[in-house]
């Protein structure tokens, strides 16, 4: 379960950044993202997919979440 | 010689990597890349931050390296413990040229070397207690310093010493911060990891320290200059840039940099990164923390900086902006003279760069406002992140290594034949004596500042220097020189 440092970045695009990994890539879907809902599978630029717990709301960004590599 | 096509580029990569055993040659083929600029990301190309191969020259520094020499060092009014024996701190000591105003030994620390200096007792009874003593000694001597980093060399990790006890107990006694950095030699490939661990150690130790203390005056235009280690004096020559167009440089991490800088960053406006490879984990930190968004920046050069300063302004408001275009306008007869005096000397020139954390590609900008090209470039500890932002600046078809060794680097320059080469010392001497001109790209070899505009001068007059020397042309033996002997037998005749 990777630490993963998501931050927007000038153009809006969300990254996803793991420091240990060296890992710094946009993300290019995510399943949930509504303002009840949002969370779950996402795909990164390199088509690589990782999950993020589903919360109530869309988090304040920058912030760290724990996610899983499916 | 013409610039080389990508089959030549990848046909000398293979000829250069055919002299390993199969093992090594896989590994090391990794780390070579053509530059293909329509990447978007580098990992497609090149593999970087890995273990080096034993049995090959590298040139990498430890974790303390990146930690006590690179982040925490400059800190000027603080005490910086090489903790462990003498030699790690006295072979590093002051060679970094992070200049700083202060009266060394009274106010300020920077070319002092501080060490517990371990023998056979302190390893095998531990070297806690001597480390008290040594905090009680430099209150004594040193009354004006501002705080003491404890750097962990090798032995202290290996002994499982509990220095950061040892810190929490002085920090009570003297009332001052004290941090204990884990950052042992053995850690992680390179001294990148040393950065790392030195952010983190900022982080827990230093950070906080003002955390609900809105005592510090703030202004909207508040902005903390982030991995400038004033090499050379080169943060002065930046933080000057940014005053006259309007901002305030609360922090300068950490060339010239202190301890009340360091604490007070939390309150500015914008973050602003030079040097991303050493000092972008803290940074991240407070965009998280305290909302304080970061950029990088580019000071080398006239075009990277026009570009930066707009880039800056864009995120205040018009007054900022304006500043901006008045600095430019102001430095643009001046550095158009010094482009108009040097490019004719170095139009053409051929570069080839090996060096540290942002230089590979932050410098190509200026080379090119000379008229100059940079045709091969790599990183001594870089990250995937750091060839991302690279592939960008660089040319098609040119040269990208990581981590090369001594012998790819010999023979790529051999091939490739640059008018220049930047590097570092320990490159130095072999490449002049195979008579091709050299600056020293780590502390920009006794000269400096190269940031800004004052900076692009002296980074102009420098390269002339080296590449138009007079000794270049002197480096064969005359009786080796062919033609030169032909001539002089006519003219004898
Ligand atoms: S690797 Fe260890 S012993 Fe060598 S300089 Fe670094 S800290 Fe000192």
């Amino acid at each position: 379960m990777p630490s993963v440092m998501l931050r927007k970045r000038e153009d809006g695009k969300l990254i996803f950044y793991v420091a240990k990994k060296d890992l710094e890539e946009t993300i290019e879907s995510i399943e949930f993202d509504s303002p009840d809902k949002w969370g779950g599978e996402v795909v990164l630029g390199d088509g690589s997919k990782y999950a993020f717990e589903i919360l109530d709301a869309p988090p304040k960004i920058p912030l760290t979440l724990q996610a899983k590599r499916l | 010689m013409a610039a080389m096509t990508r089959e030549e580029t990848e046909a000398l990569i293979q000829e250069v990597l055919e002299v390993y055993p199969e093992k090594a040659k896989k590994d090391r083929a990794k780390h070579l890349a053509v530059n293909d600029s329509s990447l978007e990301k580098a990992n497609k190309c090149i593999t970087s931050n890995r273990k080096s191969l034993p049995g090959v020259m590298t040139v990498r520094g430890c974790a303390y390296a990146g930690s006590k020499g690179v982040v925490w060092g400059p800190i000027k009014d603080m005490i910086h413990i090489s903790h462990g024996p003498v030699g790690c701190g006295q072979y590093s000591r002051a060679g970094r040229r992070n200049y700083y105003v202060g009266t060394t030994g009274v106010n300020a620390f920077g070319t002092m070397n501080f060490t517990s200096d371990f023998k056979e007792n302190d390893i095998v009874f531990g070297g806690d207690k001597k480390l008290s003593k040594i905090m009680l000694e430099i209150e004594q001597l040193f009354p004006l310093n501002k705080g003491i980093s404890i750097q962990s060399e090798c032995p202290i990790g290996l002994i499982g010493d509990d220095i950061e006890a040892v810190a929490k107990k002085a920090a009570k006694e003297t009332g001052k911060p004290v941090v204990p950095v884990r950052c042992e030699g053995f850690r992680g490939v390179s001294q990148s990891l040393g950065h790392h661990i030195a952010n983190d150690a900022i982080r827990d130790w230093v950070l906080e320290n003002r955390d609900g203390d809105d005592s510090f005056q703030t202004t909207p235009y508040d902005v903390a200059v982030i991995g400038d280690y004033n090499i050379g004096g080169d943060a002065w020559a930046s933080r000057t840039l940014l005053e006259e167009m309007g901002l305030r440089v609360v922090a300068q991490w950490s060339g010239d940099g202190t301890i009340a800088e360091i604490e007070k960053t939390p309150k500015v406006k914008l973050n602003l990164i030079h040097c991303y490879r050493s000092m972008n984990y803290i940074a991240r930190h407070m965009e998280e923390k305290y909302s304080i968004p970061w950029i990088e920046y580019n000071f080398f050069g006239p075009t990277k900086i026009a570009e930066s300063l707009r880039k800056i302004a864009a995120l205040f408001d018009e007054k900022i902006q304006a500043g901006a275009e008045r600095v430019i306008a102001r430095y643009t007869a001046e550095y158009e003279a010094v482009i108009a005096k040097y490019k004719p000397r170095l139009e053409g020139k051929r570069v080839m760069l090996y060096i540290g954390g942002l230089r590979p590609r932050h410098v190509i900008g200026a080379y090119e406002d000379l008229g100059m090209e940079v045709v091969g470039t790599g990183y001594e500890f870089g990250h995937n992140d750091d060839y991302d932002r690279t592939i960008k600046e660089m040319g098609n078809a040119t040269l990208l290594y990581d981590d090369v060794t001594g012998y790819e680097f010999e023979e790529f320059v051999k091939r490739v034949q640059p008018d220049l080469i930047g590097s570092g010392i320990k490159e130095k001497y072999i490449f002049q004596k195979m008579g091709v001109p050299f600056r020293q790209m780590h502390s920009w070899d006794y000269s400096g500042p190269y940031h800004g505009y004052d900076g692009f001068a002296i980074f102009a007059r420098d390269m002339d220097m080296t590449i138009n020397n007079p000794c270049w042309k002197n480096i064969k033996a005359p009786w080796k020189n062919q033609v030169a002997n032909d001539e002089a037998l006519k003219a004898v005749a």
